[in-house]
């Protein structure tokens, strides 16, 4: 069984007359000790969607599911109060922006312990010990000096590590990371990548990464959500989706990105025409018809998923098993941003 | 930093001696003093006397350069009026403006924080509007005419509180409100704007994440960089305060330095007056001084610089 | 800061078209607080305006016998006399009506001298900067650091009160926050590219700073400008209850107040109505003003 149960998760939000519907019935599961990439555009829904599972949505945003359960516990009927002992405990969060997502008014060993003292019972020593112990963990030396200190002391990369310390001060099942290396330098990014990889071998975590990056995808996703306007457009393994894309966006995705030793230097890399559809208002059918190479009238209707073994496709084209046909449609291809 | 403070304080320095300046020079230049303290049955021979005696013969400028030298030593000079000293004259008085001052202040910030917090958590519902009516009307009303009605109020019909005079801290309670609550809007608003910028920052997104209770990240989180600003306009506003000390005094017979002030003003009291419109100035000007101090002690991030 | 926005596309197409004139007047309407302003104002200044037309009796005219009526609301009141009169017999409806006009004018009058003053020091201290600007900002800073209210009793009472002395008075003390709001909005423009193409072009500095410059503060200044006259207002209020304001007998609701201030213990409305008069006024334009304050600077906190 799952660890973490998402289905038809929809999330409106209320612009004036009209509502946008950003996140339009998502389905999808991660299992303990699995690391689930959720790709798409900026844009696409995913930041709405990981706030979506803490409940930490705008005010103005509504939120509506058929499950959403974590290890057994069911999230839609838990009130606040309750939502409240699961986040930082059970379920933990990691955002974009190191610089800014610490409070400058207090020292990282505060900001550290206070998740521990939230949800456990220890005095404020033994989470300071503890606290140490887990900056060690995320690569930071000279741990107790750094406790003392704040924030702006530290650098993004630092800072991001501490975040992930703090995520980890508890020991949650999952962690959703939204974007946590966009912010940073290439080469911070990549440390970084690997520690989130490391920790979530050690601690045996399920961690749902968001991002918008296909390359990060390639090298540490175990599992891959593909998001297209609010919806999940295909899943699969990571290495079943790489070989055999199904849907005509994800091919048009990687058909974007220079490939090493395939792409010949001066070769032009394909992009997807076409804008994404405004999500205002009531929708039918494939968001991706207008821009999609096969489109066809069916694709106006709502378009079921066509499933095989671990492989999801939102597409009436799609295959349940591959086939070399998948990689001819390839002239298109789509930028990402 | 204290290479800072050291150029901040010359420029006070700088601008407390302007201000002298200009008061001085209003005061001498309005009239003629030795008229004034002559009164109109003065002979010209006892003009010419008081002239001599106040030293009021000598050119304008030596006048305040003397002037400002006595002060430098801490001689404010003799009241024409009392026969005292003006420095006892405010010795005696400060306390009482500064308690008033004190009193209002923390009126204000009990009403204004807690309803600003409010309407920043409630926002765009009835509660902000309510609270930022309250807001609006009370910089609206007259201080003067407040602390009248105050009195008709709680003096009159109900029989509460004294009208006059400064014995007891009952006797400081309305005084208080009538000065405090003119503070009371832009502190509000300053808390309310603070706490929804703050609200809105990542950082608090971050403690809602770690699951920390609501009120934990309303006051310990938002509200501790929220009200850093604020804390800084508390010390001015508590400036603004001792300046309109003096209708307030007057109204209520609080023998502080504002009715002192205004007793002076009356009598054409200059060495009163004078006196007076410099303490306020110089209180003024430390006060920025320490609103600008506190803001680097309370930020963190302005410390290290 | 956050990142929760959805679908950027989306959202940007959801903006309204470029604002005109006449929409962001629509606009400005539906703001409430500028609406109620609005109305208040309205008022007043009709009442003031129509003054010799709406007073039933001539403000100045004196009856003895008449003295200490009360409103009539109140037990031996009468609509002769809708709002009583006050210790010398006069008809206190007419003294609000006219007294408006005092108060109106002296606010306008006040802010507009204050508002050329200021404007005049921003514009040099802003377009200028250097040494201009550290003159303008230490005048600035001294300003600030001058309690007003006692400077202006005190120079009140030295020169003698009257109506153009408090008016110039006033004038002379309440152009700080033009200064201030003007030198920043000059910093901001003086930067700008089309600054820079009209001193290419080689346009005279008083030029640029009048076409160019100029009225893209106007906004700003309107907003100050009704923040001061409220200032205005209130300080020429308590300058007149303190006797060194507008002399009697002219109707300043601030000089009724001290004149009704004997008799507040038992005939209180004397006191009252003057001050709930100039509560509305002062609402009314800090209304406005900071319903104007949010269309025209919707980023601005000052």
């Amino acid at each position: 069984m799952a660890l973490l149960h998402v289905e038809n998760l929809r999330v409106e939000i209320p612009l004036g007359q009209d509502t946008l519907h950003a996140v339009r019935g998502l389905d999808f599961a991660v299992e303990r000790g699995e690391m689930l990439c959720i790709v798409g555009e900026s844009g696409c829904g995913k930041s709405l969607t990981s706030l979506a599972l803490m409940d930490l949505l705008p005010r103005k945003a509504r939120r509506t599911a058929t499950r959403l359960s974590l290890d057994g516990i069911d999230m839609l009927t838990r009130s606040e109060r309750q939502m409240c002992d699961l986040r930082g405990n059970r379920l933990a969060m990691i955002f974009q922006e190191p610089m800014t997502s610490l409070n400058p008014a207090y020292s990282i060993g505060n900001q550290l312990c206070e998740v521990l003292t939230r949800h456990r019972k220890v005095s404020r020593k033994d989470a300071m010990l503890r606290a140490a112990q887990m900056l060690e963990k995320v690569g930071i030396s000279n741990a107790t000096e750094r406790l003392r200190q704040y924030p702006h002391q530290l650098s993004g990369g630092l800072r991001q590590r501490v975040i992930i310390a703090m995520a980890l001060m508890c020991e949650p099942d999952v962690i959703i990371a939204d974007e946590p290396t966009t912010a940073l330098d290439v080469t911070i990014q990549a440390q970084i990548l690997r520690l989130i990889r490391d920790i979530q071998k050690e601690f045996g975590l399920a961690v749902i990464f968001i991002t918008h990056d296909l390359g990060l995808v390639a090298r540490i996703a175990d599992r891959v959500a593909v998001m297209y306007a609010g919806q999940i457009v295909e899943t699969a393994p990571a290495v079943e989706l790489f070989e055999n894309p199904q849907h005509p966006y994800t091919r048009g995705l990687l058909a974007s990105i220079p490939i090493p030793g395939r792409t010949q230097p001066g070769q032009p890399l394909g992009s997807i025409p076409g804008l994404v559809p405004s999500l205002v208002g009531e929708q039918h059918g494939c968001a991706f018809r207008n821009r999609c190479p096969q489109a066809i009238a069916a694709c106006a209707q709502d378009v079921p998923p066509v499933e095989s073994t671990d492989h999801m496709t939102r597409c009436l084209f799609a295959t349940p098993t591959s086939g070399p046909a998948a990689h001819t449609a390839l002239r298109h291809g789509g930028a990402l941003s | 930093m204290s290479g800072f403070l050291l150029r901040r304080l010359a420029i006070a320095l700088c601008v407390a001696i302007t201000v002298s300046v200009i008061s001085f020079s209003l005061l001498h230049l309005s009239g003629d003093l030795a008229t004034a303290i002559g009164g109109p049955e003065a002979t010209s021979e006892q003009i010419e006397q008081i002239r001599i005696q106040y030293g009021l013969n000598k050119p304008l400028v030596t006048q305040y350069f003397e002037w400002l030298g006595d002060v430098m030593r801490l001689d404010l000079g003799d009241s024409f009026f009392f026969q005292e000293s003006v420095y006892n004259l405010i010795a005696s008085r400060l306390s009482i403006t500064l308690g008033l001052g004190a009193m209002a202040l923390g009126i204000a910030l009990l009403i204004a924080i807690p309803l600003g917090v409010l309407a920043a958590v409630k926002r765009d519902t009835w509660i902000d509007r309510l609270a930022l009516s309250i807001a609006v009307l009370g910089q609206a009303m007259p201080s003067f005419w407040f602390a009248l009605m105050l009195i008709v109020v709680f003096s009159v019909t109900l029989k509460w509180l004294p009208v006059s005079g400064n014995s007891t801290w009952a006797h400081f309670v309305m005084p208080a409100i009538a000065l405090g609550y003119y503070a009371t809007p832009a502190i509000m608003r300053l808390t309310r704007a603070g706490m929804l910028d703050v609200l809105n920052s990542d950082y608090i997104r971050t403690a809602r994440a770690k699951g920390l209770r609501p009120h934990t990240v309303l006051f310990k989180h938002a509200l501790r960089n929220a009200l850093i600003p604020v804390v800084a306009l508390a010390a001015v506003e508590f400036g603004f305060m001792l300046g309109g000390s003096v209708v307030i005094e007057t109204v209520f017979s609080l023998q502080g330095i504002g009715q002192l002030a205004w007793d002076a003003i009356a009598r054409d009291d200059f060495p009163v007056v004078q006196a007076v419109v410099l303490l306020i100035a110089v209180i003024y000007i430390v006060l920025t001084l320490l609103a600008d101090v506190l803001n680097a002690l309370l930020d963190p991030r302005i410390r290290v610089k | 800061m956050s990142t929760t926005t959805s679908s950027s596309l989306v959202i940007n197409d959801y903006q309204p078209p470029a604002k005109s004139v006449w929409r962001t007047l629509r606009a400005s309407f539906g703001h409430r607080g500028f609406a109620i302003g609005a109305v208040l104002l309205m008022v007043i200044l009709f009442a003031a305006l129509l003054a010799p037309w709406l007073a039933p009796y001539d403000p100045y005219t004196q009856d003895v016998m008449l003295r200490m009526k009360p409103p009539v609301w109140m037990a031996n009141g009468t609509w002769e006399y809708m709002l009583g009169t006050d210790k010398l017999g006069r008809d206190y409806l007419s003294r609000l009506l006219y007294g408006a006009r005092i108060s109106l004018f002296i606010g306008f009058s006040a802010a507009l001298i204050s508002g050329i003053i200021g404007t005049i020091m921003g514009l040099l201290a802003g377009y200028f900067g250097g040494k201009v600007d550290a003159v303008i900002s230490y005048l600035i800073t001294t300003r600030l650091a001058m309690p007003v209210v006692m400077i202006a009793l005190a120079s009140a009472s030295l020169i003698g009160g009257s109506l153009k002395v408090v008016i110039i008075l006033l004038g002379c003390l309440l152009w700080d926050r033009f200064a201030v709001v003007v030198r920043a909005a000059v910093q901001q423009i003086r930067d700008a590219e089309y600054v820079a193409s009209a001193q290419a072009l080689g346009c005279s500095t008083l030029r640029i700073l009048a076409s160019e410059i100029l009225p893209n503060l106007v906004g700003a200044l309107i907003v100050v400008a009704t923040l001061e006259m409220a200032h205005a207002i209130l300080l020429e209020s308590a300058l007149s209850f303190l006797g060194v304001g507008v002399q009697p007998p002219i109707p300043s609701w601030g000089l009724m107040i001290a004149e009704g201030k004997p008799y507040m213990f038992f005939s209180p409305w004397v006191i009252a109505i003057p001050g709930v008069a100039l509560m509305v006024l002062v609402l009314g334009i800090n209304l406005v003003g900071d319903g104007l304050r949010d269309l025209i600077l919707p980023d601005g906190r000052n």
